[in-house]
């Protein structure tokens, strides 16, 4: 009977195939177009022509192309090297004791980035640049290439910091959301009181409200804050206003609602006999929570705390009104590029810079695609 | 579990809420009655140049700021009741645009503008996220389980992109002439300027949104879709439903909850537009409530931010999602009482 219910005609299933792989090219070509685009010289970048785009004529005609035997080179590389790390790091990290093993995480994830940018960027250049004259005209420049906005917007526009400052805020948002809400996600499934019901309503409350609203009730007080508080801390009062830790702490409370509702709803899908069982034993709640729940509980928080890393990775309006200029992150940074009076070299600049903020996203739904699914499906929420 | 311990782990999480959420909103409401203003005062200056036989010397009064005595400027901040909220509304400029019936000229004013976009905005996408994602949702499961995970990967793209990148890559298809709007001249034979008038960048920023959250629409329903009982399909087939009554009676009602928990969402995040006007730069035509409330915290030539503006246009947007939010706020409520 299964069969039956399967058995479709052909013409059904080409319109169902047809159809998602038109979406799949609507969903992916904006992303790939920028992609292209900011490797162009500014004339192939902003043509009105598709083909004149992809080969990029007039960045040929500048001297930085790239070759098929260079194409396929990269290609050979990128494959090699995703083969190697996706074979020998869980068994190198494997060997190590499970209680340091994020260190060996990170450290991995360390020198696979210095590794393949090593690779790409200074081992193959000098490659290619001995063999492309050997290979005749497999290695002619085929392809209008130029990395020269990168450098641009990296060095001398001085992205470089923008990027540590996203770092710093998107880190903390991630550490300090995660520890408040796992806390308060357990206190809550656990519980079933009027009051756990009441937090939870106002915290869906809370999650729809705009947040120009909360903004507008910060500004004033961020600015003035030395003087609010300096009744209290004395001299040492800060100025809160253009501070990263004042924003980590704006954006935390601004994901609290959310990040409390997804965690209740991967605790409430913990047995609580797990607990009480513990408690059975001897143990408190939190003795309970760190040694019987806290090792069932990663899954969870690694969902939640991706969409807390979308969160504040994302955000444009909190950072650009409560950040000064020295401390401005990637997002507000690029949409000040692009509002001033611009030269079209600015604008594939700031191309450039689209698809270097783009670029993490697109590792991270790689390799955290499952999580990010079970995030999406675990019901009550979304970020 | 004892309140003690429950307090001791969902404390942190509250007072930060209370801090950083309920304080802010409360400080935004007592601000949109108040205006905060350098005082000025009427002082009297003579200035004198230098000429033949006498100086000339002219006297005249000056309004200049007072200055404290650690030098800063002083400050007032003085109740003005309902003026911010009458500064937004322009309730007389309005009303004389309704009774003199010209559409155009309440359009002139920002806060009509902006509650008409943010309004039509909402509702418009709202069915096209639904649909697109029902469809999406179906097309996956009934694709080949090789194909399913490629699919969903290249799916999430646009739902992962940071919203004014992900608005930005479009605009850039379209500015000028971009290749999309190339090509749409080259098929119309017109010449076709997509950034020149509002309606058509109001139709881009919508296609972008639908790109942006069909694919979390998509995901939903296609978890849903695997929870659907063969069994009454089953029997649905062997009374002989067709495929689109099968569709319409079991698997439709089926994913009902999931269908009104996306159309929820769907409604406070674009009830809560804002990076389309970012990413599209279309401030000149378009603007949303949330971009008004934005506008009035950016300081200005002088420097200054019109705070209590600001406050009062955010407790008008408030009013919105408030009346959004009291059908789902009702349904938890009696679900709670019927749990306990």
């Amino acid at each position: 009977m299964a069969t039956a219910l399967a058995r479709q005609p052909v013409s059904l299933k080409l319109l169902s195939s047809g159809f998602l792989a038109l979406w799949c090219l609507v969903a992916a070509f904006p992303i790939l177009w920028i992609a292209v685009m900011s490797v162009k010289s500014p004339v192939d970048a902003f043509d009105d022509r598709f083909w004149n785009v992809v080969t990029g004529p007039a960045t040929l005609a500048n001297g930085s192309g790239v070759s098929v035997l260079g194409i396929a080179l990269y290609l050979a590389a990128c494959w090699g090297m995703v083969r190697l790390v996706a074979r020998q790091m869980p068994s190198l990290i494997g060997q190590i004791p499970p209680r340091r093993r994020w260190i060996g995480w990170v450290l991995g994830a360390a020198v696979v980035t210095l590794g393949a940018a090593l690779v790409l960027f200074v081992l193959l250049p000098t490659l290619l640049a001995v063999l492309n004259p050997l290979a005749g005209p497999l290695g002619r420049d085929v392809f209008g290439f130029t990395t020269e906005h990168y450098r641009t917007v990296w060095i001398e526009r001085g992205f470089l910091r923008n990027f540590q400052n996203s770092m710093i805020v998107t880190c903390g948002v991630v550490l300090v959301s995660l520890t408040v809400g796992t806390l308060a996600g357990y206190g809550l499934a656990r519980s079933g009181s009027t009051l756990a019901f009441w937090i939870l309503i106002i915290a869906l409350v809370f999650r729809a409200l705009p947040h120009s609203v909360l903004v507008a009730g910060y500004l004033p007080v961020f600015i003035n804050s030395a003087e609010i508080l300096r009744p209290i801390l004395g001299d040492a009062a800060p100025t809160l206003y253009g501070k990263p830790l004042a924003v980590i702490a704006v954006l935390v409370a601004i994901n609290q609602p959310f990040t409390i509702w997804m965690l209740r709803s991967f605790f409430q899908n913990i047995p609580a006999d797990l607990d009480e069982a513990a408690r059975v034993d001897g143990c408190t709640h939190f003795q309970a929570f760190r040694r019987v729940i806290m090792p069932v509980m990663w899954p969870g928080v690694i969902t939640t705390g991706l969409f807390s890393f979308l969160l504040g990775y994302n955000d444009f309006l909190v950072t650009s009104l409560l950040l000064d200029a020295q401390n401005q992150t990637m997002v507000p940074a690029i949409a000040g590029m692009f509002n001033r009076e611009t030269t079209t070299t600015d604008q594939v600049v700031a191309v450039a810079a689209a698809v270097s903020i783009t670029a993490p996203l697109f590792i991270l739904v790689m390799v955290f695609q499952r999580q990010i699914v079970s995030g999406l499906t675990a019901g009550a929420v979304k970020g | 579990m004892k309140f003690t311990t429950f307090s001791a782990f969902v404390g942190p999480s509250v007072v930060m809420m209370l801090l950083f959420i309920a304080f802010p909103l409360i400080s935004v409401f007592v601000q949109s009655f108040q205006v905060t203003q350098p005082l000025y005062e009427a002082v009297e200056v003579e200035t004198c140049t230098p000429g033949f036989l006498t100086q000339t010397c002219v006297i005249e009064t000056r309004n200049q700021p007072v200055l404290g005595e650690d030098g800063k400027i002083v400050t007032e901040t003085r109740w003005v009741g309902l003026q911010s909220y009458a500064n937004v509304l322009e309730l007389g400029r309005a009303w004389d645009a309704v009774s003199a019936g010209s559409w155009r000229a309440l359009m002139a004013i920002d806060f009509w503008k902006a509650l008409r976009f943010t309004l039509s905005f909402t509702l418009l996408t709202l069915p096209a996220v639904i649909a697109l994602g029902l469809a999406l949702a179906v097309a996956i499961n009934n694709a080949g389980k090789r194909l399913r995970g490629p699919v969903i990967f290249v799916s999430l793209l646009p739902f992962i992109i940071t919203p004014v990148i992900g608005a930005l890559s479009i605009n850039w298809l379209f500015r000028g002439d971009g290749i999309l709007t190339a090509l749409m001249e080259r098929a119309s034979g017109q010449d076709i300027s997509m950034f020149a008038q509002a309606w058509t960048i109001e139709v881009l920023m919508m296609l972008y949104r639908v790109w942006h959250v069909a694919p979390f629409a998509a995901i939903v329903f296609y978890a849903g879709l695997q929870t659907v009982s063969s069994d009454s399909l089953e029997s649905a087939l062997i009374d002989g439903a067709s495929r689109w009554q099968r569709m319409k009676y079991i698997v439709i009602p089926h994913l009902m909850p999931l269908i009104l928990f996306v159309g929820m969402i769907h409604l406070m995040d674009s009830y809560r537009v804002f990076e389309e006007v970012v990413g599209f730069s279309s401030q000149g035509h378009v603007i949303s409530l949330q971009w008004l409330t934005y506008d009035f915290l950016q300081p200005d030539q002088a420097g200054n931010r019109s705070i209590s503006r600001a406050s009062a246009s955010a407790m008008l947007t408030m009013v919105g999602i408030v009346i959004l939010l009291i059908p789902p706020l009702k349904r938890s409520w009696r679900d709670h009482r019927k749990a306990h």
